[in-house]
């Protein structure tokens, strides 16, 4: 083992140590420093519930739309045949270089009581910002990428030959996709849904401006850890963050052997 | 300078890649090492280039001692198989690396990739990418890269093996030609008996990490040593028994009268200049034999025909 | 009898998605995208370019993107180095664990940027068992960016790392040249566009964070704050075209490094294939 290897390598570790794991660790051994029992209680809290249940909600109906949205572009960017695909490309991108904060700011000046649609909305009744559909709108719009992104070069490895072969056999548009392109692409498609609903339970940004931050009523649960954190409960703040690193983590995995999955695929795929 | 390997044994994991091999090659020769895949004749001039190191054994180059010295120390130049170029450089940067590397003035390392250029018929491409070159332009780069450094020993793998037919007849004649003009020692590693016939002095045949038998290639086809240097090089008939024809050894007469054996044709194939017929004997067996147009001509050779055929005595290799 | 022609799938061919799916996605990416980028726009030039520059220029907002700036260019220049020291390791050496490591590298992105703030004020803010506070100090900044956009120039590089072909360095070591030359000559070069792209990347990613910078930097104006923090503020404040002029100019800068790194990897990597 030559010197400098070895320095490499412990310089290398020693960075993720020092920047990632070491944290990660402090707070898993801060929250239940003082037992199980507080962790618990704080877990429980009415409030805390709730912004569970409002970020699994908000989840819910974000992912699916953008996983539906995902597909479509990816059919349409590897599939469909106009100009200026590179212009789409980058505009779904384009929530990447975003910050959230201006996200939220931007939905605000469209959606708000002062935004363009602010009076229509108004005389529809129908509440935006301040309210559940203004998060799942945020939330949509930071998480928007990432399954045309996972999905589109699956597309492109796939080429076309075996749509053209259900064509010949009489297959119609809507069978060709459902039994011959969405199977071969689902692996591409899952990973997207998991990067999406990953980005979409962390969202705090966009959505802290959209909601008001309302106790109880529009919290998620990352704009409950920061509640907790600025009320100088420790406790309930380091316990909702375990729930949501526990997810990330469960998220990790997942991302880990769907990469896998997806790399035996591609040698499967390009195969001679 | 010549190059020597005694005894040298090599294993991957489970694999015997070469089992305790001894070869020599003269100073200025022209080698190739020829076998099937997986026979080890690469790993063979990978540990001659210091890419591997030998389990066991030892390597000289000259009168040194090389077995563990690293490879950019013994000063051979190495031709890949699918060329490793540098592909962020040009053709002008790739051919002088080894210069650069050695810190030699730019106006030197100029004038030396000019030359070489000029040698491999690359002229005029010097600020031209990889990418943009053909496959047999980029062996040629890859040739002249490692020329460029006045190795002691040049080592080719598999040179030819990812071009098309036509390319690598003209590289092959080439490479022939370049050898007469720069006497280096050269080694190259080929599946191709062909290929080895053609351009080297002197084959060695591996075959299961074991040297078979090593010679010029007219010995090697006039008198193999064992069963598969035969097969391996040059057209056989094998008559079961462990003993073996040269198909173009087979008379075919022009009449079935008392002399040879009687054979029926079952096949004529016209191979251009060469005819191949394919015969059944008397007693069952079936072998092929090698014909001139001419001659199947004179003889109106066709299908179903009966006639005789005389046998040389067959070669035979003991168990 | 009449022969029926197999309707041939509309995307199958080269028509993409029927009119009505195009349809519906155009409405959805104007919904989400492309109705506020406007609303932005507009609203950020509503009082005219006096307006905005002065809005822009003013102390606090110039104070907050700077600091923006500095910061993502010193984060983005250590995740160069590390993230492709990290990648390195990653792909060419061996130790136990190895496997774990590599998912770990993906924690910033599974993370929410609170619970990543929440993190690095466990152990590196007030009460820090190592004894390091840098909480409420510039490095408190960096530490957090360093955080969330670790994995851009590793996940960037490794791809490329691996199909690096082992028969280049091969050939330049027959040619004479020892590991530390290969390295410079043949992998780094080979390896640029890919940490460019991480880089830029990185770079979007640092301008626009919010979420992991909240807690720790205590968003002291002149001092901690960033540019989101302050279009933060200045929505709580009810000054949108303040807001929304800062927002501007922090998306301005990202999509114009984002552009031209782009272009540079790009470039690089033309004669790569």
């Amino acid at each position: 083992m030559s010197a400098s290897k070895l320095g490499v390598r412990t310089v290398a570790l020693g960075y993720l140590a020092l920047l990632l794991v070491a944290p990660v660790a402090m707070i898993f051994y801060r929250t239940f420093e003082h037992g199980v029992a507080p962790v618990w209680d704080a877990v429980t809290a009415p409030n805390a519930v709730h912004a569970f249940w409002l970020s699994i909600e908000i989840v819910a109906i974000a992912v699916p739309l953008n996983t539906a949205f995902g597909i479509g572009m990816a059919l349409l960017l590897e599939r469909g045949a106009f100009r200026g695909k590179a212009l789409l490309g980058m505009l779904i991108d384009l929530p990447f270089a975003i910050s959230p904060v201006v996200v939220g700011l931007a939905l605000v000046l469209v959606y708000g009581q002062t935004g363009w649609f602010g009076d229509w909305l108004a005389g529809h009744g129908i509440q935006v910002i301040f309210s559940v559909p203004g998060m799942v709108i945020a939330t949509a719009v930071v998480s928007l990428p990432f399954v045309a992104r996972e999905t589109a070069p699956v597309l492109r490895e796939l080429g076309t030959d075996a749509e053209q072969a259900a064509a010949t056999l009489g297959a119609s548009t809507w069978q060709t996709f459902w039994r011959v392109t969405l199977p071969a692409i689902r692996w591409g498609v899952v990973y997207g849904v998991v990067l999406t609903t990953a980005r979409a339970l962390g969202e705090f940004g966009a959505v802290s401006i959209i909601s008001g931050r309302i106790e109880g009523q529009t919290q998620t649960l990352p704009l409950y850890v920061q509640d907790r954190f600025e009320n100088f409960d420790i406790t309930g703040a380091y316990a909702s963050a375990i729930v949501l690193a526990l997810l990330a983590l469960g998220t990790l995995v997942a991302m880990n052997l769907l990469t896998r999955r997806l790399r035996e695929r591609e040698s499967l795929m390009t195969t001679p | 300078m010549a190059i020597e390997v005694h005894n040298v044994s090599k294993r991957f994991g489970e694999f015997v890649a070469l089992d305790d091999v001894c070869i020599r090659v003269n100073d200025g020769a022209l080698t190739a090492l020829l076998g099937p895949s997986g026979s080890g004749k690469s790993t063979l001039l990978r540990i001659i280039a210091g890419l591997e190191t030998p389990d066991s054994g030892e390597v000289a180059i000259g009168e040194e001692l090389v077995t563990d010295a690293p490879a950019r120390t013994r000063d051979v130049g190495f031709v890949f198989q699918h060329y490793a170029p540098f592909k962020h450089m040009t053709v002008h940067d790739n051919v002088g690396f080894g210069l650069k590397v050695r810190k030699r003035p730019k106006a030197e390392i100029r004038a030396r990739v000019q030359e070489l250029l000029g040698l491999v018929r690359l002229d005029g491409l010097a600020d031209r990418y990889p990418s943009q070159l053909s496959g047999g332009q980029l062996q040629r780069m890859a040739l002249a890269r490692a020329l460029a450094v006045q190795p002691r020993v040049l080592l080719l793998d598999e040179p030819f093996g990812a071009l098309d037919a036509q390319v690598r007849g003209e590289l092959r004649e080439w490479l022939r030609r370049l050898h007469e003009e720069i006497h280096v020692t050269t080694i190259f590693v080929t599946h191709d008996q062909e290929e080895a016939m053609e351009v080297a002095e002197q084959i060695v045949v591996v075959n299961k990490g074991r040297i078979e038998q090593a010679g010029t290639p007219r010995e090697l086809y006039e008198s193999p040593r064992n069963e598969f240097v035969m097969s391996f090089i040059g057209p056989v008939n094998h008559l079961g028994d462990a003993s073996f024809l040269r198909p173009h050894d087979i008379q075919i007469l022009p009449s079935a009268d008392g002399e040879g054996v009687e054979a029926l044709i079952e096949r004529v194939v016209h191979l251009g200049f060469e005819v191949r017929v394919e015969l059944k004997l008397g007693d069952g067996r079936d072998i092929w034999a090698q014909v001139t147009r001419e001659t199947a001509q004179e003889l109106e050779l066709h299908e179903g025909q009966i006639l005789a055929v005389r046998l040389p005595a067959p070669r035979v290799f003991a168990a | 009898m009449a022969l029926r022609r197999p309707s041939a799938p509309a995307f199958v061919g080269g028509r993409g998605v029927s009119v009505l799916g195009k349809g519906l996605l155009g409405i959805y990416l104007s919904v989400l995208v492309l109705l506020p980028v406007a609303a932005l726009l507009a609203k950020a030039g509503s009082g005219g370019l006096d307006a905005f520059w002065r809005e822009v220029t003013g102390p606090e907002a110039q104070a907050a993107i700077k600091l923006t700036l500095v910061m993502s260019v010193i984060v983005v220049v250590i995740n160069a180095v590390f993230g492709t020291l990290i990648a390195w390791v990653l792909v060419r050496d061996e130790f136990p664990g190895k496997r774990v490591v590599n998912a770990l590298i993906d924690l910033p992105f599974a993370l929410p940027t609170i619970v990543a703030g929440v993190v690095l004020l466990a152990l590196y803010g007030k009460g820090s068992p190592v004894g390091i506070n840098v909480a409420f100090t510039r490095a408190s900044i960096a530490l957090a960016l360093l955080f969330v956009t670790l994995p851009f120039v590793v996940r960037s590089v490794q791809p490329v790392l691996i199909e690096l072909d082992p028969a280049m360095e091969e050939a330049a070591a027959s040619l004479g040249a020892g590991p530390w030359t290969v390295l410079r000559r043949i992998v780094l070069p080979t390896l640029t566009p890919a940490i460019v792209s991480g880089v830029a990347l990185s770079f979007a990613r640092a301008v626009g964070e919010f979420g992991s910078l909240v807690l720790i930097t205590g968003n002291l104006p002149f001092k901690t704050e960033v540019g989101s923090v302050y279009v933060f503020s200045q929505i709580q404040n009810d000054s949108l075209p303040a807001a929304a002029a800062v927002s501007v100019v922090l998306l301005v800068a990202a999509l114009v490094v984002l552009g031209a790194l782009t272009l540079v990897s790009r470039w690089r990597s033309k004669h790569v294939r």
